[in-house]
């Protein structure tokens, strides 16, 4: 059953050292605020897991906190590269970063199969490529039926997941819309499950009754965070701040602007600093 | 008296008139987005663009940055789950073309987005195959659209992340595959297809105004000719000025994001 906490008392309490963590959102409700509390309580060892790595795992492997990335495309979608992933694999800064790639198709079906209580995904994929070679986690099975040879991948079973979603009700029940990506999957894949939320609300109202909503006892926590997606954004609620992700570029291309931003934004900061960017949506709609 | 114009405005133009009113495409971010685009709004007004962010049918106003805008979500049909977007919808063969692009190519239109040098100790790390692996053999066809230099356009591929025709020949059927893999590569300079028996990719239309010692100055195979090279013909005031205005919206609602 899942509980409203403070974010710092959330993370405190779901995500240890050395957890594989799966930070989910394709583009979309990526949990920034989540990771930035991570960041501040210096975790270390972790195993980050994320279809499209972007800005927060680029924050945490150069802040030290990871050991192991599992992904499928790491990069600034629209901009280029993730300067401190590349550092940290070009050049061990500031740690070795093992890697564990997959294919955006191997990754949903591994999220879908740890979902299912499955030991592994199977699907048509990798054909005639090479991350097999340097991959040993993707193997081929035959179907017992057709005899078609078939990709697999083991199931992907995060210690944690941590999403971020629009709206948790006082039952502590939680509400998604948009581009949902994987989320729901790797809630229901992981052990333990962190949830940020832009608004607390008494009742959902009226609603689409195919609306993804997790139930309170698939949720180990819950912390209201508004604004707690920026610089990705919040369906219905705040937009996709571009102009951040292009800056972000110049900022994480050299060891000390990172640090210095980092220090300044993330470490001697706290989740109420992300409320600026729900408010300031809330008043250009007004 | 044609309009003056850019050699990238050139290539994504004739990129977007490969595109049918018919078909269901796969889009992938940046060219190809720009190009399934003005496709979108000058002769393909009925085609389906799908990005694997879940969006379906999606008329976005203004190119997304990522492949998950808002914009995106907000003028798509139906928006659905990445893991349904990549099994029933790319796996399940419901897609016509796959429009992508890539940092290296070889001559079979192979596609490297992974690394630069060895995987193991690479000089250049790139953020990875992501979506491509499975829609360059999931999809009808691809369409490939790239910047050609020596760098980008190379005899052999530091890693295969999406396969295209393989060694050539029929290496796509050997590999059980039913797709026809890579039928167009749209450059700033050209326009490739493969040769019906090797497979590999060899120009047939060459942009107003480039030589052929400038696309085999800025390839890293000698270049193949087909028997009957066309000149691309000179993109139109209407396709110029819809490109020009989706780049200008474009620049403009990126910028109000600040």
């Amino acid at each position: 059953m899942s509980r409203f906490l403070a974010l710092a008392e959330a993370v405190e309490e779901v995500l240890r050292d050395g957890d594989a963590v799966a930070m989910e959102g394709f583009t979309h409700l990526i949990p920034h605020a989540a990771g930035h509390e991570v960041i501040r309580q210096r975790r270390k060892r972790l195993t980050l897991i994320r279809m499209t790595p972007d800005l927060i795992y680029d924050q945490l492997i150069g802040m030290g906190c990871a050991e192991k990335l599992i992904f499928s495309w790491g990069g600034n979608p629209g901009v280029g590269s993730l300067h401190r992933l590349r550092d940290a694999v070009e050049n061990g800064w500031p740690q070795p970063l093992a890697l564990e790639e997959h294919s955006h198709a191997a990754m949903a079906n591994a999220y879908e199969a740890g979902a299912a209580n499955l030991p592994c995904a199977v699907f048509r994929g990798y054909i005639g490529v090479e991350l097999p070679r340097v991959n040993p986690n993707i193997k081929r099975i035959t179907c017992p039926f057709t005899g078609e040879e078939l990709a697999a991948v083991p199931a992907l079973r995060p210690d944690v997941a941590v999403v971020h979603a629009q709206k948790a009700d006082r039952a502590a029940n939680v509400l998604f819309e948009g581009i949902v990506g994987v989320q729901k999957q790797a809630v229901l894949a992981a052990k333990r499950a962190l949830v940020t939320v832009e608004e607390i609300v008494d009742d959902f109202g009226p609603r689409s009754p195919n609306t993804v909503i997790l139930p309170s006892w698939t949720v180990s926590a819950i912390a209201c965070v508004p604004g707690g997606a920026h610089p990705s954004y919040a369906h219905g609620y705040y937009k996709r701040d571009n102009a951040y992700y292009k800056a972000w570029d110049a900022i994480a291309r050299e060891r000390d602007t990172f640090l210095a931003w980092m220090k300044a934004n993330v470490l001697e900061k706290g989740p109420e600093a992300f409320a600026v960017h729900a408010r300031r949506s809330q008043i250009a709609a007004e | 008296m044609a309009e003056a114009y850019q050699p990238n405005e050139m290539m994504t133009i004739a990129a977007a008139r490969a595109l049918r009113n018919s078909d269901v495409c796969f889009v992938g971010i940046g060219l190809p987005s720009a190009a399934s685009n003005v496709a979108r709004l000058t002769h393909a007004p009925d085609i389906t663009l799908i990005y694997e962010s879940g969006t379906i049918a999606t008329k976005p106003d203004v190119l997304p940055l990522s492949i998950g805008d808002g914009e995106l979500c907000d003028t798509a049909l139906t928006t659905v789950t990445v893991p349904e977007m990549f099994r029933y919808w790319l796996q399940g063969g419901r897609i016509t073309v796959g429009f992508i692009g890539g940092a290296q190519i070889d001559r079979f239109a192979n596609l490297n987005t992974t690394v630069v040098g060895s995987y193991d100790k690479p000089k250049v790390r790139l953020p990875g195959g992501g979506g491509a692996p499975e829609i360059a053999t999931s999809c009808g066809e691809i369409f490939i659209i790239m910047s050609q230099s020596k760098r980008s356009f190379v005899s052999k591929l530091d890693f295969i992340t999406s396969l295209g025709h393989g060694e050539g020949g029929d290496s796509r059927a050997r590999l059980g595959l039913k797709t026809k893999g890579p039928t167009k590569l749209v450059t700033d300079l050209a326009v490739f297809e493969p040769d019906p028996q090797t497979r590999e990719m060899t120009v047939v239309s060459i942009h107003p105004g480039v030589t052929r010692e400038q696309i085999d100055a800025n390839t890293g195979w000698p270049v193949r000719y087909a028997p009957s090279v066309v000149e691309t013909p000179t993109p139109t005031p209407q396709e110029l000025g819809v490109l020009r205005d989706l780049n200008a919206r474009t620049a403009r609602a990126h910028g109000e994001a600040a």
